[in-house]
């Protein structure tokens, strides 16, 4: 059935089909058509943010904790620009989006028009795949397409550049039926062959560990219930990276926590010892592998992915397995089942003492304090009030976004929202308000830090406008904090330009808002101002106040290998626990 | 201890040996699918040495894009995985892998001169296989086509008699034997 409207409508239209219910944008000369029809449907529902970047990282939240594309539309130029850092971001963490971006009409293209940029040149590196739509003709096939190259594969950010003259020209606009590329087809089923190979030396281990990553996230729910039921049916430990966390329940014995520059003692010790490395959409990127030729030296790897590029780029793996990791890990559950395949039990009985004397080092312990609220406290205190209700958690980036990483623990998987491969101070604000509108009775937290926050603090007055109660809970400590760490580290505790002087009093800037603004400094009186934070309707700002100086342990640095781990001075003496072998590698 | 190390990253990987690949790939004929290309090999620091592109099927909207490229195997590799996951590419193959593909291209080569080295210049064009596109009293314009190093000691000897402009395609490959892309 092809209907006849203009391009402008078409937009519209194609948004509605493809099932978009909000869309985060910014109004502007060169999408005003696109705004018109908007203004004639109640459907679909616009979320005006503050700031591009905001509405960027909103579509981000909104689409990871959903499961969903989420969908951004802005003017042309400025507009544009502003979603770079969005759209790169959702590039690197592998986030479907769907960018409309306004351009000026086609006769100007070129002509350094007034808010003309080179959009789809711009974009072209931080999407992937962006459309300049010259003809009406050309509209309705690319908006669907757009749909279906953000989802499919390895998703990603995906920009439809449409010029003035075309949403104002008339077209027909039908539903494409099958909604496919003509040439973009990703492979989801892996090889059985591989499959079965990885299987066989999954059987023969002795010290297996499966590290897991985003990728079981973007694969769906059921691929998070299929590596539970493949952890348990293996008997194996687990971990998995910042971006994977939630996949499996925290709370689960078999799981040792986060790995990487960060992660527990347990974990990166165990990537470093095992004799067989099962990856799980995850990338090997440097922050999990610390120094390369250091990087887990005795293991056979298994890598699954549906990115054939991520296979055998920083580590060369025995096994590769291209595909969707929910049809893989189908068929290794069923295959598993089906050959009754037994892992050693008494080397694997052996790796699990092991792990369970690195356990007892208790790597994120810390001096508590009753003068000063420490910031790892604040966030056990939070995950203790919240825990029990339905609640989404965001970061911005930093320290608190480690510490959040480390004493939040996730059960489910779309329950945490960070920026992981960009490092992206400013998206947790944003990013909130884009989870809240999905799950508007949820308790959404922002955990961030006073520095990040304040990039992207303009979008309080998104939430206040929408309706949007996010809290957002401030670990303060006037420094930004891992820049400082770092310095501390490795330039000799010379803190160039990482304190912030003259920031803002936060409970009056939440006031400024029309938001509920609170501080707290003093630990014994913690518990109550986030019961308060919970109960009190609509947005909230807690500044905690927390230790100017604490660092985040354990610690990896750069270029050294998981066995080189710095702990923090409260970590357990585990001379009595690990034998001299054990000792040799701290 | 604290690394006194002040990067950021691990050291760089040791030097490992390269070697020089030709590469056919098939594309969408559509805007801006050469700036997707050229710009994946800048953005992550592969080589280009020659790039031709042209249709090569007008009504499926195809067009055959051959780029020659070096780096180590394992770059290799990963140079073909990132152009295979790029949208608008159809495929991807490593001639070089394939056995000896068979590699040409088209110069070319104005030379200018008067007397004995405009006599050698055309003696050495007809002991080439060139052909003449152009005369003037003073000046030829040569075609040749071939292997790379065969138009690289050409020009070399174009140079001696009076080596004006070169002008050169860049390499078309294709593999031997009866299968297609």
């Amino acid at each position: 059935m092809q209907e006849e409207m203009t391009g402008a409508e078409m937009v519209v239209r194609a948004l509605k089909d493809q099932g978009v219910e909000h869309v985060f944008g910014y109004p502007g000369g060169a999408v005003l058509p696109i705004y018109d029809a908007l203004f004639h449907q109640e459907e679909l529902r616009h979320i005006l943010v503050r700031h591009e970047q905001g509405a960027a990282h909103a579509a981000e939240g909104y689409a990871r904790s959903t499961g969903k594309v989420g969908c951004l539309l802005v003017t042309s130029g400025p507009g544009a620009t502003n979603v770079v850092t969005g759209l790169t971001d959702a590039l690197l963490d592998s986030v479907p989006l769907v960018c409309i971006t306004g351009q000026v009409p086609t006769h100007l293209i070129g002509s350094d028009a007034f808010q003309e940029c080179d959009t789809v040149g711009i974009t072209r590196h931080c999407t992937k795949h962006n459309y300049l739509v010259k003809s009406i003709v050309d509209l309705p096939r690319v908006l669907h397409e757009a749909f279906h190259v953000a989802r499919t594969g390895r998703p990603g950010p995906v920009v439809v550049d449409v010029p003035k003259d075309v949403q104002f020209a008339r077209g027909l606009y039908a539903r494409p039926r099958d909604n496919q590329h003509k040439t973009y087809r990703p492979r989801l089923k892996g090889d059985l062959g591989k499959i079965k190979a990885a299987l066989a030396l999954m059987a023969q281990a002795r010290r297996p560990v499966f590290y897991t990553g985003g990728g079981i996230i973007n694969s769906g729910r059921h691929a998070a219930t299929l590596l539970r039921e493949l952890v348990h049916l293996t008997g194996f430990p687990i971990t998995s990276t910042l971006m994977g966390l939630g996949a499996f329940p925290a709370s689960d014995k078999q799981w040792l926590g986060m790995l990487g520059m960060h992660g527990s003692y347990e974990a990166n010790l165990a990537m470093h010892d095992c004799d067989v490395m099962i990856c799980v959409g995850a990338r090997f990127d440097d922050r999990i592998t610390g120094r390369l030729d250091a990087f887990s030296p005795n293991s056979r790897k298994i890598h699954i992915d549906i990115d054939p590029s991520s296979i055998n780029k920083n580590v060369k793996v025995e096994i590769g397995i291209l595909g969707d990791c929910g049809y893989v890990l189908e068929d290794m559950v069923r295959l598993w089942r089906e050959t009754a395949a037994r892992a050693d039990r008494s080397a694997l009985a052996g790796w699990w003492r092991t792990i369970e004397g690195w356990r007892a080092k208790k790597c994120f312990s810390y001096r508590n304090s009753s003068e000063v609220i420490k910031p790892q406290y604040a966030v056990q205190r939070l995950y203790a009030a919240v825990k029990d209700r339905d609640h989404y958690i965001t970061t911005e980036v930093g320290q608190h976004q480690m510490w959040a990483a480390q004493f939040f623990h996730f059960q489910e998987p779309n329950r945490w929202m960070t920026s992981g491969g960009l490092g992206t101070m400013g998206y947790g604000l944003p990013a909130a308000i884009g989870v809240q509108l999905a799950h508007p009775k949820a308790l959404v937290i922002d955990i961030a830090g006073e520095a990040s926050v304040l990039m992207n603090m303009q979008e309080m007055s998104t939430a206040i406008q929408h309706r949007a109660p996010v809290k957002v809970f401030i670990l303060n400590n006037e420094y930004m904090g891992m820049v400082r760490q770092w310095q501390e580290l490795l330039h000799g505790g010379r803190y160039a330009e990482s304190y912030t002087a003259a920031l803002p009093d936060f409970v009056k800037l939440a006031q400024a808002y029309g938001a509920h603004g609170m501080r707290c400094s003093d630990p014994a009186k913690l518990d109550a101002a986030i019961a308060e934070m919970i109960s009190t309707p609509g947005p909230v700002i807690l500044d905690c106040v927390v230790s100017k100086e604490e660092n985040c342990f354990p610690m990896i640095p750069s270029g050294k290998a998981h066995n080189e781990m710095l702990l923090g001075e409260t970590a357990e003496d585990i001379g009595n626990v690990i034998d001299e072998k054990g000792k040799a590698l701290v | 201890m604290p690394d006194t190390s002040t990067s950021h990253y691990p050291a760089a990987p040791k030097v490992e040996p390269t070697a020089r690949h030709t590469l056919a790939v098939t594309v969408d004929n559509e805007p801006g699918v050469l700036a997707r290309i050229s710009g994946m090999f800048s953005g992550r620091g592969y080589n280009i040495e020659s790039l031709t592109v042209s249709e090569t099927e007008h009504a499926a909207h195809v067009s055959r894009i051959t780029i020659v490229t070096s780096g180590t195997t394992h770059v290799i590799e990963q140079i073909k995985s990132q152009l295979e996951r790029l949208v608008p590419v159809h495929g991807v193959r490593d001639l070089t892998t394939e056995g000896e593909a068979i590699e040409r291209e088209l110069a070319l080569v104005k030379v200018a001169g008067k007397g004995e080295h405009r006599v050698e210049a055309l003696r050495l064009a007809a002991a080439f296989g060139a052909r003449t596109l152009d005369a003037t009293l003073t000046s030829f314009v040569f075609e040749l086509t071939g292997a790379t190093d065969e138009i690289d000691r050409f020009i070399a000897m174009m140079t001696v008699v009076g080596l004006v402009e070169v002008s050169r395609t860049g390499i078309a490959a294709m593999s031997r034997g009866p299968e297609g892309m």
